[in-house]
């Protein structure tokens, strides 16, 4: 595992769903088992080039994501990988015991993609704005979670899902994200990406919040505090090792996502923590709250998700671990 | 049409089927067994003349798959896979025990045999479409049959996939709805009245006709008529009784799950004896 970070905390030109797109079609041209499912957001999702140039693999069902899930499944007993894409909200909420019984009980292949997460629903607003949906997937045996970072990281991660056999969840930002990683970059699932080295606390991230987390870790810099941070993109299988030698070498952590805290990284991270080494956790994200309407600016202060607040959570750690 | 020697087989084989079904249940003291008895004929008429299979690769790849959606119907299930030497007959008796291949609803990962996990009524639906579909695209000539209950058809998903599986012309489908009239709570008709079931799927595409699901030769008819019918899915709505075969249960909501007691047992066995002589 290797990685280059870009130099620039700064918007993709390249939007995450057109890497999707991308990503299953390369996908497809070797291998004649990737489908690819919808309930009625392939435009939404991007994914008409892969309609348009493999309609038989493209099952778009219509607005039913129960059925949508089932199909999945039925379709994975045949030996085909299907990627089922809803909005996150849908596939989490609304198609979870399909995804529970149909997919994952009955121990078959589907790779689950829900986009719009949390706060980048934006303007669809609180019934399509999934803090929870990440806890879900956590909560079901042998489901595999994953929130890729940007474009570079999707492409990686789809690679790496369809060669592996099982339940999959892959939590989507739909539109452009910030550039964090650039070409050439290598990952590992299970492996949470050490994006800076720092002894004196740990920030550990994920999605959206990942490029705030940076901002964070540069004022912090500004200010003599030295933050490792670590991209924790896969929540399941968690990276344990990593958690607990943040916490052995710096003493203080701080989790920053785009999710309730509530069955979150947060609270997984301090499951690990209480098991293995406690030491002063502070944790930024969305506080057992509903979604709310507006733009990413907005739901960002909203929630008290940007770098700012991370800095905040940042120091109140130090103090803490100082004993202040 | 069947041949008469065809028919007595199937009969005595659904006799089996029935007793083998009861004897299960009565060993682990309760269970599934109204939902169980109303669909063994149909499970005679399938294992017997329809489908295709192995007991030897269950996996074969040109099988035919059976989901029953209604999964609490395992039992039955697994009395006509052990009947067709999936395993051993001695199996039956470790239902629900600890580490057994046999849970009380259907399960793909632990019994040879058994195609798709269902015990989540209306999943199957989906399920046997998605198999169904995915043999079309591979150009493979299995049929997929789905089992469900009429309660089971309470569920939205049914639905769903009902206009799923018209509108992709899933032809190598056929599914079959065990109308024995009941559900948990009481009659069909009562909870949430299901109507004219098989006119509900014609309204959506379907090859739909309804057939006697205690006479084999008319499941076996209508089963011949879909599999000639191309173009569109069809459904079979078998008129059943819950509990079929043990007169003191039949036709009662009660029969859904109960408890049968070893001196039950032997005078269900006799009444079966006599009933299903052939």
């Amino acid at each position: 595992m290797g990685i280059v970070l870009s130099k620039e905390n700064v918007s993709e030109k390249t939007e995450m769903r057109a890497a999707y797109c991308e990503g299953l079609m390369e996908l497809a041209r070797d291998n004649w088992d990737i489908i690819a499912l919808d309930a009625d957001l392939m435009g939404a999702m991007g994914t008409k080039p892969f309609q348009k140039m493999y309609p038989e693999r493209a099952v778009d069902c219509g607005v039913q994501e129960a059925n949508l899930f089932g199909v999945a499944a039925g379709m994975s007993a045949v030996g085909y990988i299907p990627f089922a894409h809803t909005f996150a909200c849908f596939a989490s909420r609304r198609a979870c015991d399909q995804i529970f019984i149909s997919g994952a009980y009955a121990r078959l292949n589907v790779k689950v993609v829900g986009s719009d997460p949390g706060i980048t629903a934006m303007l669809n607003g609180g019934t399509h704005m999934a803090f929870e949906d990440m806890g879900i997937m956590r909560g079901i045996p042998d489901m595999t979670v994953l929130e890729p970072t940007d474009t570079v990281m999707l492409k990686a991660l789809m690679h790496q899902v369809v060669g592996k056999y099982g339940m999959h969840y892959l939590r989507l930002v739909r539109k452009n994200v910030n550039k964090v990683y650039e070409e050439g970059s290598s990952f590992e699932i299970g492996k949470a990406v050490l994006l800076r080295e720092g002894g004196d606390l740990t920030i550990v991230s994920s999605g959206y919040c990942v490029a705030e987390s940076i901002k964070a870790t540069e004022i912090l810099a500004e200010q003599g505090i030295e933050a490792r941070h670590l991209n924790m993109f896969t929540w399941k299988p968690l990276d344990e090792a990593a958690i607990i030698r943040a916490a052995e070498e710096t003493g203080a952590i701080v989790t920053a996502e785009n999710h309730n805290t509530v069955t979150g990284l947060a609270s997984a991270v301090a499951s690990v923590l209480s098991e293995h080494c406690p030491v002063w956790l502070e944790t930024v994200g969305v506080r057992d709250e509903f979604g709310d309407v507006g733009s990413i600016e907005y739901l960002s202060e909203r929630y008290k998700l940007s770098a700012p607040h991370i800095v905040t959570a940042a120091k109140k750690a130090l103090a803490k671990k100082a004993g202040r | 049409m069947l041949k008469r020697e065809t028919e007595l087989e199937i009969k005595r084989f659904s006799a089996r089927i029935h007793m083998e079904t009861v004897k299960t249940i009565a060993k682990l003291g309760s269970g599934h067994l109204g939902g169980s008895l109303s669909v063994a004929d149909l499970l005679a008429v399938l294992y017997h003349s329809v489908m295709r299979y192995d007991p030897e690769n269950p996996r074969w790849e040109g099988r035919d798959w059976l989901v029953c959606s209604k999964g609490h119907a395992g039992p039955a299930v697994y009395s006509a896979l052990a009947l067709k030497g999936f395993m051993p007959l001695e199996e039956l008796s470790t239902l629900n025990a600890p580490y057994t291949n046999l849970p009380s609803h259907c399960d793909r990962f632990r019994t040879k045999g058994i195609d798709m996990t269902t015990g989540s009524l209306g999943q199957g639906a989906s399920t046997a479409a998605g198999i169904a579909l995915a043999h079309k695209l591979k150009g493979m000539s299995n049929r997929v049959y789905l089992i469900m209950g009429d309660g089971e058809l309470n569920e939205g998903q049914v639905w769903e996939m009902a206009l799923f599986a018209n509108h992709r012309k899933l032809d190598n489908m056929t599914a079959f709805v065990d109308c024995n009239k009941l559900q948990i709570d009481g009659r069909t008709d009562d909870i949430c009245d299901l109507g004219d079931i098989a006119g509900k799927f014609r309204e959506f595409g379907w090859h739909s006709k309804y057939a006697d699901g205690h006479d084999v030769a008319d499941i076996y008819n209508a089963i011949e008529e879909a599999k000639a019918t191309p173009g569109a899915p069809s459904v079979i709505v078998l008129h059943t009784v819950k509990g079929h075969g043990w007169g003191a249960v039949e036709n009662t909501a009660g029969s859904h799950s109960l408890s049968v007691s070893s001196e039950q047992l032997k005078e269900i066995l006799e009444e079966m004896e006599k009933r299903f002589a052939v």
